[in-house]
């Protein structure tokens, strides 16, 4: 097999982030490439580097042999190189065969939809994805609009075909409809880029893998038939053991403050995200919640802080029912919440400090009362509260979107921290700071617990997960997959866990 | 501890009048190629008679800031509702609704005494406007119909409701062939109150409401969570506020404010309800007033000032010049809401900051570095609030 | 029977301006730009028509003219809202302030404020041969400018360009998902740029016809809102041509209808038929806000990653 795609010493920096650090790959001709690693390790951004999404810093893309200069997706659509977006790139107001045609190079000034839809049914049956061309969208389920998708890039005759994680939104039978799609494409002679997390997948249907971990290739091009264990894999994707460790005691758990029982969602696209959700979070614990981005996490605190309405169960806070409350009210019983993302919802970027710190319980004594807010008490409060927390900050009247990261995210742990919460429900608390602010939010959430505050902590990442919680739960597609203690974790078990592999049988056929 | 030198505090104020300063610079530039177009007067004449008309001598003060007081509660009209995340089209209408409820409460009940009048008056001048805001909001919220329109529309219907009533029932007995209403009681009127000086009470009442916006909205907890609505709707949820209410008290505020404006021109200066009451755009001419400052209180009593000098000076520029039309007054005026909205073309640093090191924020660009002020970005959409 | 033909016919003319300018905008807002500044597009267009026929003579030549200035006009909107990613809500009603202080100081520099309006050549009723003379129908569609034909003509026109050509679609992507085309190699910003500049063209013929068919002079402000009720017409008639004319021609109907009030000096009040296009517009968009064709990205500058 020759190679057909060499993308050598690529560099993409987002200012002073950089996202990939000299990373070179290869694609052989026909083969199915596996794109692997963790969260933010930088996939995406190198496939939009190939798709002409973005431009690389540095380095150099040879297709076919050539050197090619890939300006926008037009460019590689010449080149004969397709994308399967993660999130679809389709316009659901219009129909299945105007998707297909938007943009194609061989559109007549008048539109033959006919013509085009009979070439994309041919299409569509020879690879056994059936698709009405003149439905609308918007009425696809999500396993149609990616065959649609995938339809697309075929459509345009490409010969290699990138997907952006593409069974994240699946079922596992459209998983399997998906496998056989690209076992008949490479048998076809073509090349796919299989961008991934799932393990069990990347054995199922790949050649050959390359690990980025944390913008950097861990490992390029293993042959997947060499790789006799999945920890080893699970181990090149995640990294080595940690060298910092939180100081943490025993836990002492008290009483039980969050009990969730039989908690389902349906989301308004009719997915079930949550399914029969049990837990309980008790005083003097960190719970941790481990898992892949998109399994059910965001839904899950949402339901728990009434930004969502779970479809069916029970939430208890301290024995009080708070499963049909509204976030005012959920907040009012006491839990403290730092989210996912602290820029859109934590904290407000073009507000000062003192005003940050005030959102949360703005309408309350002694924030405020009787309508006024008390800006002289605030202020005395946020002071000690930023000494407190170690912000960095000139005063308490900057913007908040002139400060760090870190220092953002210490301001919005340090409010959340000082609201008499009995539960505290922290959400990626450490995504995307550094070494020393994670360890600073991960004692200062210890010490939180030492005080007999219950906490939820929702992590992607394993050190972390290793290290903070008590207790761990595994998240799977919307699904408790396993509690364990501390102890009992570990960091080549959890990575299959969180890969859907339960006691090392893989969870569905692939 | 607030660590803000004489230094800081300079170069912050430095920042805060620089985009203003370029859009005015450049606004007047193309001003006078609009003069040197249309005229024989050479620009800087021109000007010369536009500054001398409205800061030249105190008479030409007196004017401007008679020009400037309803331009001040249009602004501040825009002013709250951006701040809320809304974007008010309606002040024209809202400033013509709160006329013509003033004007119906001034008109219909006379021997009052000026103790009730007056006060009855301007409420109703408030709530004239506020209804107005009120119906947008609600529509908006309820039905997520955009506020664009909505607000366009109404002032159209306004705009007829006037006509409606200075031809009918509000018409003036005593001259019925014209279409206006009866002057009003003076116990319902604004007088003036500096010796020598024209200009009215309703200065007093402008600047309180300066104040007021102020205070309502860094004060008081309404406006503080308006604010945060405003700037970040999913912040606000998170926060436990309520977005779809937060926007429908913006808007009847928003509405008041405007119609406030309406009323005091109609019982300071006009006298009386008129269909020509309303020639000058006002509410439309307030948006470039709360652009230009910001949106903030002090930047919207200085704008005020500045544009109700732009058309006192104009004035006065046609009058010396003979053949330059008062009209490019409105030529600067939009040219500064231009350039004031895309002020990020102005932007000369490319100043990095890092908001986090998470490898899916990119890059700050210019765009942002000129979005970094205190208007919020985003609009509150209406499907986040209900 | 002559009272309903003329209500008929004066509601065919009334339509006009409004369609033509809601033709231009309906391909705007469907490529994603809320073109506020209409109005004042139709005002450029009213005065550069005028001056346009003053100089040549020719009310064709001025109508020429007039798109052609329009057409500027409207490429300082595309390049605050495209190019420089400016609020497209505030740089409208910018764009408006602008052209309404642009005609008037114009007109006055070339025309002087008072005196009365020049002779200029002027669109004249061209009955269409034969057809015009069929009783009823004749003096209602045939007996028209020619500008009348033509609006009412572009309906299915634009209807099959943009819901049948390539660059119809292309029009009607960016506006909805403009990433998505950028990710099949559609230029957004130059799709939208030139979908500005085609709106121009018509609101440059509407303003036209405003000043030198309906008139025979320009009056300054006299557009009076015509820009945003075609405005108002695109979100009433769900964004599609053919929509478009049925809102435009209930608002004509009810402009109509003004002006028989007023002529038969009947009871009701002219003004509260004049609020029906306004109070239809408000209602429906209200009922269809949550399904309407209001595209996704409607407002929103792209910005590239």
């Amino acid at each position: 097999m020759t190679t057909i795609l060499e993308m050598r010493n690529i560099t993409k920096r987002f200012g002073p982030v950089v996202a990939n650090d000299d990373v070179s790959f290869s694609v052989k001709k026909g083969e199915v490439h596996a794109l692997l690693g963790e969260n933010g390790a930088g996939k995406s951004t190198l496939m939009n580097i190939l798709f002409g999404l973005y431009e690389q810093t540095s380095g150099e893309i040879l297709y076919k042999g050539k050197t090619v200069n890939i300006r926008s997706p037009r460019d590689a659509i010449h080149l004969g190189i397709g994308m399967v977006h993660q999130h679809f790139m389709l316009i659901p107001a219009h129909s299945a065969i105007e998707n297909v045609v938007l943009g194609y190079e061989g559109n007549s000034a008048v539109l033959d939809l006919k013509s085009a839809a009979k070439r994309f049914t041919e299409m569509a049956e020879r690879y056994h994805m059936n698709i009405d061309p003149w439905e609308l969208v918007g009425n696809l389920s999500v396993g149609q609009q990616q065959r649609l998708e995938i339809l697309k890039a075929l459509y345009r005759d490409v010969e290699t075909l990138i997907l952006d994680e593409p069974t994240a939104v699946l079922t596992p039978q459209e998983v399997d409809g998906l496998f056989e799609v690209i076992r008949q494409l490479v048998a076809e002679g073509k090349t796919v880029v299989f961008i991934s997390h799932k393990l069990p997948e990347i054995r199922a249907i790949c050649d050959r893998c390359t690990i980025l971990r944390r913008g950097k290739v861990a490992a390029a091009g293993l042959p997947i038939s060499d790789i006799k264990d999945l920890n080893e894999l699970a181990r090149l994707m995640v990294g080595r053991e940690v060298e910092l460790v939180t100081e943490k005691t025993p836990s002492e758990p008290g009483e039980v403050v969050l009990n969730v029982e039989n908690l389902n969602y349906t989301n308004d696209k009719g997915i079930h995200v949550l399914k029969d959700v049990n837990f309980d979070v008790r005083a003097g614990e960190i719970v941790g919640i481990c898992g892949v981005d998109g399994n059910g996490q965001s839904e899950l605190i949402k339901c728990l802080t009434g930004l969502l309405h779970a479809t069916s169960g029970k939430i208890e806070l301290m024995g009080n029912d708070i499963t049909a409350c509204t976030p005012k009210q959920v907040l009012k019983q006491g839990i403290g919440h730092i989210p996912e993302d602290r820029h859109a919802m934590g904290m407000v970027g073009q507000m000062n400090l003192r005003e940050n710190i005030s959102m949360v319980d703005s309408r309350d004594e002694p924030y405020s009362s009787h309508g006024f807010m008390h800006w002289r008490w605030i202020d005395d409060h946020s002071r000690n509260l930023i000494d407190k927390f170690s912000v960095k900050t000139p005063s308490i009247m900057e913007k908040a979107i002139n400060l760090s990261g870190g220092n953002q995210q210490k301001l919005v742990v340090g409010r959340e921290l000082s609201r008499k919460a009995n539960l505290l429900i922290a959400v990626h608390p450490s995504r995307g700071l550094d070494i020393g602010a994670t360890k600073y939010i991960q004692s200062q959430i210890v010490e939180a617990r030492d005080r007999g505050v219950a906490v939820l902590m929702v992590s992607t990442e394993l050190d972390e997960i290793l290290e903070i919680p008590d207790r761990v739960l595994v998240i799977y597609s919307g699904r408790i997959l396993a509690c364990l203690d501390q102890c009992d974790c570990t960091r080549s078990g959890l990575g299959l866990l969180m890969a859907g592999i339960e006691d090392g049988e893989e969870d569905r056929p692939a | 501890m607030e660590g803000l030198g004489i230094k800081q505090r300079l170069q912050e104020t430095l920042k805060s009048i620089y985009f203003p300063f370029v859009a005015i610079v450049v606004s007047l530039l193309i001003g006078s190629v609009v003069i040197l177009a249309t005229s024989t007067t050479s620009p800087l004449t021109a000007y010369g008679h536009m500054l001398k008309g409205a800061f030249g001598n105190l008479a030409a003060f007196d004017a401007t800031l008679i020009k400037a007081i309803p331009l001040i509660f249009t602004a501040l009209s825009f002013s709250l509702a951006r701040r809320s995340g809304i974007i008010n089209l309606g002040a024209e209408g809202q400033f013509m609704m709160g006329a013509l409820a003033a004007t119906a409460v001034g008109v219909a009940t006379p021997n009052l005494p000026a103790i009730i009048h007056l006060p009855a008056t301007l409420l109703a001048g408030f709530l004239g406007g506020a209804l107005v805001g009120l119906l947008t909001g609600v529509l908006k919220v309820r039905f997520g119909a955009s506020e664009l329109i909505i607000t366009i529309m109404l002032n159209y219907i306004a705009k007829e409701l006037i006509s409606f009533f200075v031809n009918g029932p509000l018409m003036d007995s005593a001259s019925s062939s014209y279409p206006q209403s009866a002057p009003m009681e003076p116990s319902a009127r604004l007088y003036k109150f500096i010796p020598g000086m024209n200009v009215h009470t309703g200065l007093i009442i402008a600047l309180v409401f300066i104040f007021l916006y102020y205070f309502f909205l860094w004060k008081t907890t309404a406006g503080f969570d308006m604010r945060v609505v405003g700037f970040n709707p999913s912040a606000g949820e998170y926060a436990g506020m309520n977005i779809g209410r937060s926007t429908i008290f913006a808007l009847f505020l928003a509405g008041g404010l405007a119609g406030l404006g309406g009323c005091i021109e109609i019982i300071a200066v006009q006298g009386r309800l008129m269909m020509t009451s309303f020639i000058v755009p006002y509410g439309f001419t307030g948006i470039a007033v709360a652009l230009l400052g910001n949106l903030n209180p002090l930047g919207v009593l200085f704008s005020g000032i500045l544009f109700g000098g732009l058309s006192a000076g104009a004035l006065r520029m046609e009058v010396m010049t003979r053949n330059v039309s008062s009209s490019v007054a409105v030529v600067i005026q939009a040219l500064i809401i231009l350039f004031i909205a895309g002020r990020q073309m102005f932007a000369i640093k490319k100043r990095y900051r890092s908001r986090s090191s998470s490898g899916t924020s990119a890059g700050k660009t210019v765009t942002d570095e000129a979005k970094d002020d205190d208007a919020p970005l985003a609009p509150a959409t209406a499907e986040e609030g209900v | 029977m002559n009272e309903v033909v003329s209500f008929f016919s004066t509601t065919l003319r009334l339509a006009t301006p409004t369609l033509l300018a809601a033709l231009g905008i309906v391909f705007s807002e469907r490529a994603g730009v809320v073109n506020i500044g209409t109005e004042g597009m139709m005002l450029v267009g009213a005065l550069s028509g005028v001056i346009g026929s003053y100089v040549t003579g020719n009310v064709w030549l001025g109508t020429l003219i007039a798109i052609v200035v329009t057409v500027l006009f409207a490429a300082i909107f595309g390049f605050f809202t495209v190019v420089v990613k400016a609020d497209q809500t505030v740089i409208g009603t910018g764009m408006n302030l602008l052209a309404s202080g642009l005609t008037i100081t114009v007109n006055r520099a070339l025309f002087g404020a008072s005196t009365s309006p020049p002779e200029i050549d002027k669109f004249v009723i061209a009955p269409i041969p034969g057809l015009s003379k069929i009783p009823v129908i004749g003096p209602i569609f045939f007996n028209h400018h020619i500008l009348v034909y033509l609006a009412f003509l572009l309906v299915p026109i634009a209807h099959f360009v943009m819901f049948r050509t390539n660059v119809g679609l292309k029009v009607r992507s960016v506006g909805e998902n403009p990433k998505a085309c950028d990710t099949v190699g559609i230029r957004v910003g130059m799709t939208r740029f030139l979908s500005i500049l085609y709106s121009g063209i018509l609101a440059g013929i509407a303003g036209s016809f405003v000043s030198m068919g309906m008139l025979s002079f320009f009056t300054e402000g006299m557009i009076a809102g015509g820009g945003f009720i075609a405005l108002a017409a695109v979100v009433f008639g769900n964004y599609t041509p053919r929509g478009v004319m049925f809102s435009s021609l209930v608002f004509g109907a009810s402009n109509a209808l003004m002006y028989r009030l007023q002529a038969l000096a009947t009871n009701v009040p002219s003004q509260f038929p004049l609020m029906i296009p306004y109070v239809i517009t408000i209602v429906s968009l209200c009922i269809v806000s949550r399904r309407s064709n209001k595209p996704l990205g409607s407002g929103k500058p792209y910005i590239k990653e």
